[in-house]
């Protein structure tokens, strides 16, 4: 078989205008989303970077690598960049901007110029980000609490705010644009009853987006002015209290931990029906369950304040919600499994990858109960098992499943296939090397070690060692990818139109598709996940 | 045949390549200008709650700062931006009745109205700067509590307020700036003959912005100018 | 458990033991609830692997399995929102009558008074089986008072009062972590409890301070700055009258009732004009910037003795009346 087959020269949207000024001054929103690509792998590396260096640092108990100011810019701004410049952008703006129009049977977004400028806006505040992180950083933790950040810090704070703010304002325009386009944009016949599940779930991340972001919007204009101007908002030396702050600061930032984890959801909601060739059990719980997660997430924001000092009947009321929230969840996961049952499953690395992000989510979901326990929250905040908890939900849940997604559309983005068993070997890596990273740092929280620590007592050496260890494992399993979708793009075998027989109007055009993604309109007269009547595909092709 | 209403819409110059009817591209836009308004009312909201929770907690400080403020100069600029709502509305109308003129002169009037607002607004700022009430090192506050003439206003608190006071009518003047930019805009293209009864959204929806940021003011005047005024 | 690679925290009040029982608990029922998962997936995924000829059933779901598997876990996240509450509810609670200890936190230390008048840096020192309550308060910003040992942990405010409590079961030297994120030495304002035998607490209480109890303290600091002009112990002063006041209700010129509690105290002197006790004329100086939160502490200490004490009350100050000259309390 000739390799270096180049894709079909027929048009598509690659290949119908050469050039930079084609790519940065485009609307098509296939092009955006690789734009989104290169600048959000960009910054995942940065960030992760950070985090090599805070485990090196954390191998031994003093500390010896960095100094103290250093290390809390290291976690301050590896938090910031994997938060606002990673996790929040990644599917949404890479998978959701691709497919979407592709999957609703659309031409593009609503708004195509909204779009480019989500992405100029998002260079604008990455590169106000990167000057910030060069000339000083900023060692607040991404949490900014004042009165530290407003009165307190020598750092570049008010820099970081604003380059925050403005990649806010990105994050609000990409759901402006995904609400409106979802509303109004859909092929005839396509009802909402037969949108693919990754379609509601960005929908449900849009209504976050639009509703959540414009808080933490005007609470960082407020940290900005108060610390150029010493007005005295947060700072009870002047009659202000550090609590509003924490109220504005989480109101926003706890449905942003939705914003990043319901795309992912949304990902393995077609992953699985795909490799299981059959549709997906409780199409009308999951799609509602997305929604409950957005409608909830906005109503537990003070379960991280359990010891701030609010109220005992408020940390009653909270804790009480947070319960709620995770009802969906667990829904989901349920009908996910269910999903396999009586299914013809094959192990492509999308499904490792999905199997990967059950297991993972679940035990970071689960992890999520002991913290909504007030009695154990008190023990366990502002431990490592928080660490563990949020990370076990965000690289265990999320990037998995942006990596899933991107190994599952990789065909219809790029016209090339990956080599499949890098693939899966690149899959049982991450797997692997994540949970030798986070699961000590669940061990390390209950036994008292508090995060943000850049020495700490020589008993929790042992676990830090492991988690480090683990953490270079993790660091290969993803620059595998990196390094084989770059090599797919010129030696990868051509992509048919749909390798993975899978359901949905993408697959129903070219790899890549044309500039307009559909030769003819699609008219939709067939229910969603219909895998009784598309057959499974030959037996799979060895990898590369 | 050629004439069908859907060929004619297909070629209307005005309707983007990736909207299959005008109706479409219309509804598109008003949703998108409506979902952009709901995170206006979260982006003010947050100072509007930082606002509530003080002035909860301090009430007779915030009053006493509060009769500080001009009371006529703000009610001047409501009526000055309710006004600027109605010539913003008979400019709608006038393109709905393929008025050219009379567009022209409401939008106008409208960018008038809206200057007249910020001048005024300007004039509030600097009588504030002068009195030193502005937030910051000069900030110095001397009255004594409404009703107490032996008690007085707490520094930090009076400065609270006016720290919210600034931020809040400042980012409100942020808003109208933009308004007066977009209208400008809209003024030049409305002359040009832009906008007609077939296609005037961007009228339409600069209309919706334009009605929010002076709903904005009328929560913002009672709130901060009229606390516990007696006459 | 092991010395050098400890895999559960040492338990050493009557707290720590419900926390453990708790979170054991949780540690099961995920156990449970991932095995129960995981074994699915692997059983689906071996048993219904893609075979030629058999082909995938198509199912649409059944709302009496959702149903099911919603309802179910929502009795028992209830059943742990419960039994968690409980805990926090006893947690934030502190007994009457627990030895109390003042805390200040600054970057990047812990200054902690006791009432008899001992301070510490970094340290402190309690008695097995006696309740014990630290009220807390930041000279800056937001620190956390965290004693693994004891599963407390308590965020610690710039401009007010918060408490947390705790009963030592077991004697032994515990680190007391700062656990909310402060600046540069965060990681370094690491102290430690030392929790001693009764008999040893009380050898140690008497090597202790020179400068007397906090009580007595507080009312040199009431005389200097002048407060017992105004609050005399009769009907006859300008200001109100303190003995007795410490956590009764107050009634305030605008019509709300307050508790008396270590924050209004606090207020009162700090921003006397926040809250105008009914009858009285808002006279009071601002002494904002005048007093140290040491200071405070004292004072705060002072009005709490003006209560009479319960007879029998272990280590209490003795009441001291506002006109009376200061004097040494003896030290058992």
């Amino acid at each position: 078989m000739a390799t270096a087959a180049i894709t079909a020269e027929r048009e598509n949207y690659l290949n119908q205008e050469y050039g930079i000024k084609s790519w940065l001054l485009t609307v098509d929103h296939k092009r955006i989303a690789l734009l989104y690509l290169l600048s959000i792998t960009f910054f995942f590396f940065i960030g992760g970077f950070f985090a090599l260096l805070i485990r090196l640092e954390l191998l031994t108990p003093v500390g010896d690598l960095v100094q103290a100011d250093t290390y809390n810019k290291l976690f301050t701004m590896h938090g910031q960049i994997m938060v606002f410049f990673f996790l929040i952008p990644s599917i949404p703006a890479v998978l959701g901007n691709f497919l979407i129009p592709l999957m609703i049977g659309a031409k593009d977004l609503a708004f195509p110029r909204i779009n480019l400028l989500s992405w100029y806006l998002y260079i604008i505040a990455g590169a106000l980000m990167l000057h910030c992180m060069l000339t000083g950083g900023v060692d607040t933790g991404w949490t900014f609490y004042t009165p530290f950040s407003t009165a307190f810090s020598n750092t570049k704070v008010i820099e970081a705010g604003l380059a925050i703010f403005i990649s806010g304002f990105s994050s609000i325009l990409t759901g402006l644009n995904f609400v409106v386009t979802i509303h109004r944009m859909r092929a005839p016949g396509m009802t909402w009853d037969r949108l693919p599940l990754f379609v509601w779930a960005h929908y449900a991340t849009s209504i976050i987006q639009l509703l959540g972001t414009p808080v933490i919007a005007v609470t960082l204009v407020l940290v900005v002015l108060e610390r150029a101007l010493h007005l005295g908002i947060f700072d009870p030396t002047r009659g202000g209290d550090p609590l509003l702050f924490q109220h504005l600061f989480w109101f926003y930032s706890h449905p942003a931990v939705y914003i990043m984890i319901l795309p992912s959801m949304g990902v393995v909601t077609e992953i699985i029906p795909c490799f299981s060739r059959k549709r997906i059990f409780g199409y009308k719980f999951v799609a509602l369950s997305s929604i409950s997660i957005a409608v909830f997430g906005f109503l537990v924001w003070a379960h991280h304040m359990f010891v701030a000092g609010i109220s005992l009947y408020a940390a009653l009321i909270f804790s009480a919600l947070s319960y709620l929230v995770a009802v969906p969840s667990a829904i989901k996961v349920f009908n996910w499994t269910a999903t396999m049952y009586k299914g013809s499953i094959t192990f492509s690395t999308p499904m490792l990858y999905a199997f990967g992000f059950i297991g993972l989510f679940l035990m970071g979901g689960l992890t999520g109960l002991f913290l909504a326990c007030l009695g154990i929250d008190v023990h366990v905040t502002d431990t490592y098992f928080v660490v563990a908890h949020f990370h076990y939900i965000m690289v265990g849940g999320a990037v998995m499943g942006y990596l899933g997604g991107m190994h599952f559309w990789w065909p219809k983005i790029s016209g090339r296939m990956y080599p499949e068993s890098l693939g899966r070997l690149a899959a049982v890596i991450v797997f692997l090397g994540f949970n030798l990273t986070f699961f000590p740092q669940f061990i390390l929280g209950y036994l008292g070690m508090p995060r943000r620590y850049w020495q700490y007592p020589p008993e929790f050496q042992v676990l830090n060692v492991l988690s480090t260890a683990g953490s270079t494992i993790l660091a290969v399993g993803y620059v595998l990818p990196m390094v084989y979708f770059l090599w797919s793009m010129r030696y990868g075998k051509a992509a048919p139109d749909n390798p993975w027989n899978a359901s949905g109007l993408e697959w129903m055009t070219t790899s890549p598709p044309p500039t307009y993604n559909f030769d003819t309109p699609p008219v939709v007269d067939w229910e969603a996940y219909d895998y009784e009547h598309i057959p499974a595909p030959q037996e799979a092709r060895s990898g590369g | 045949m050629a004439d069908s209403p859907i060929a004619v819409e297909q070629h209307n110059p005005a309707l983007k390549h990736h909207f299959a009817t005008m109706e479409q591209q219309r509804e598109a836009s008003s949703l998108g200008m409506w979902l952009f308004l709901a995170t206006e009312i979260m982006f003010f909201g947050g100072m509007f709650c930082a606002y509530l929770i003080y002035r909860y907690w301090y009430f007779p400080d915030f009053a006493a700062a509060s009769s500080s403020l001009d009371i006529t100069l703000g009610t001047v600029n409501t009526a000055v931006l309710i006004c600027s709502s109605l010539t913003v509305v008979m400019a709608v109308r006038a393109a709905q009745l393929d008025r050219r003129k009379q567009q022209v002169i409401y939008l106008a009037l409208t960018l008038v109205l809206g200057l007249a607002f910020l001048g005024i607004k300007a004039i509030e700022w600097t009588s504030k700067f002068k009195e030193h009430h502005v937030p910051g090192a000069t900030f110095n506050f001397e009255a004594s509590l409404p009703g107490h003439p032996e008690q007085p206003v707490d520094q930090h608190h009076a400065q609270l307020f006016f720290s919210l006071y600034f931020a809040m009518t400042g980012m409100h003047a942020l808003h109208m700036i933009i308004g007066v930019g977009i209208f400008s805009y809209l003024l030049y293209h409305a002359w040009k003959g832009a906008y007609t009864s077939e296609y005037h959204t961007p009228l339409e929806n600069s209309g919706l912005y334009w009605h929010f940021v002076d709903i904005v003011w009328i929560y913002l005047f009672p709130l901060l100018y009229l606390i516990d005024r007696k006459k | 458990m092991f010395d050098t690679f400890p895999l559960w925290p040492a338990r050493a009040s009557t707290t720590a033991g419900s926390v453990d029982a708790l979170f054991i608990f949780l540690v099961a029922l995920s156990t449970i609830m991932s095995v129960a998962i995981f074994t699915m997936i692997v059983v689906f995924a071996v048993r219904y692997r893609r075979r030629k000829g058999v082909a995938a059933e198509q199912i649409e779901g059944s709302t009496a399995l959702e149903v099911t598997w919603s309802v179910i876990p929502l009795f028992i996240f209830v059943a742990i929102f419960v039994w968690g509450a409980v805990i926090y509810f006893k947690e934030r609670t502190p007994p009457r009558g627990a030895t109390e200890v003042y805390v200040v936190a600054k970057q990047w230390m812990w200054k902690l008074q006791h009432e008899e008048g001992q301070r510490e840096i970094n340290e402190l020192h309690v008695p097995v089986g006696r309740d014990v309550k630290v009220i807390l308060t930041s000279q800056d910003v937001i620190h956390s008072f965290y004693v693994p040992a004891f599963r407390i942990k308590q965020d610690v405010l710039p401009g007010r009062y918060t408490t947390a409590w705790f009963h030592p079961t077991k004697a032994g030297i515990y680190h007391l972590f700062c656990a909310e994120y402060c600046g540069s030495q965060h990681s370094g304002m690491i102290g430690q409890v030392v929790v001693l035998e009764p008999a040893q607490y009380q050898a140690w209480l008497s090597g202790g301070a020179a400068s007397g109890s906090m009580a007595s303290s507080g009312q040199n600091i009431f005389q200097q700055l002048g407060c017992s002009t105004c609050h005399r112990s009769d009907t006859q002063g300008r200001g109100p009258n303190l003995v007795g006041l410490f956590g009764k209700p107050v009634q305030l010129e605008d019509g709300r009732v307050v508790t008396a509690d270590e924050n209004y105290i606090r207020e009162s002197i700090l921003t006397p004009g926040a809250k105008i006790v009914s009858g009285f004329k808002p006279i009071m100086p601002v002494f904002q910037g005048l007093v140290s939160e040491e200071q405070l502490n004292a004072l705060v200490a002072y009005v709490k003795s003006l209560n009479p004490s319960p007879s029998g009350a272990a280590g209490g100050p003795a009441v001291v009346s506002p006109g009376a000259k200061p004097q040494e309390t003896k030290v058992q």
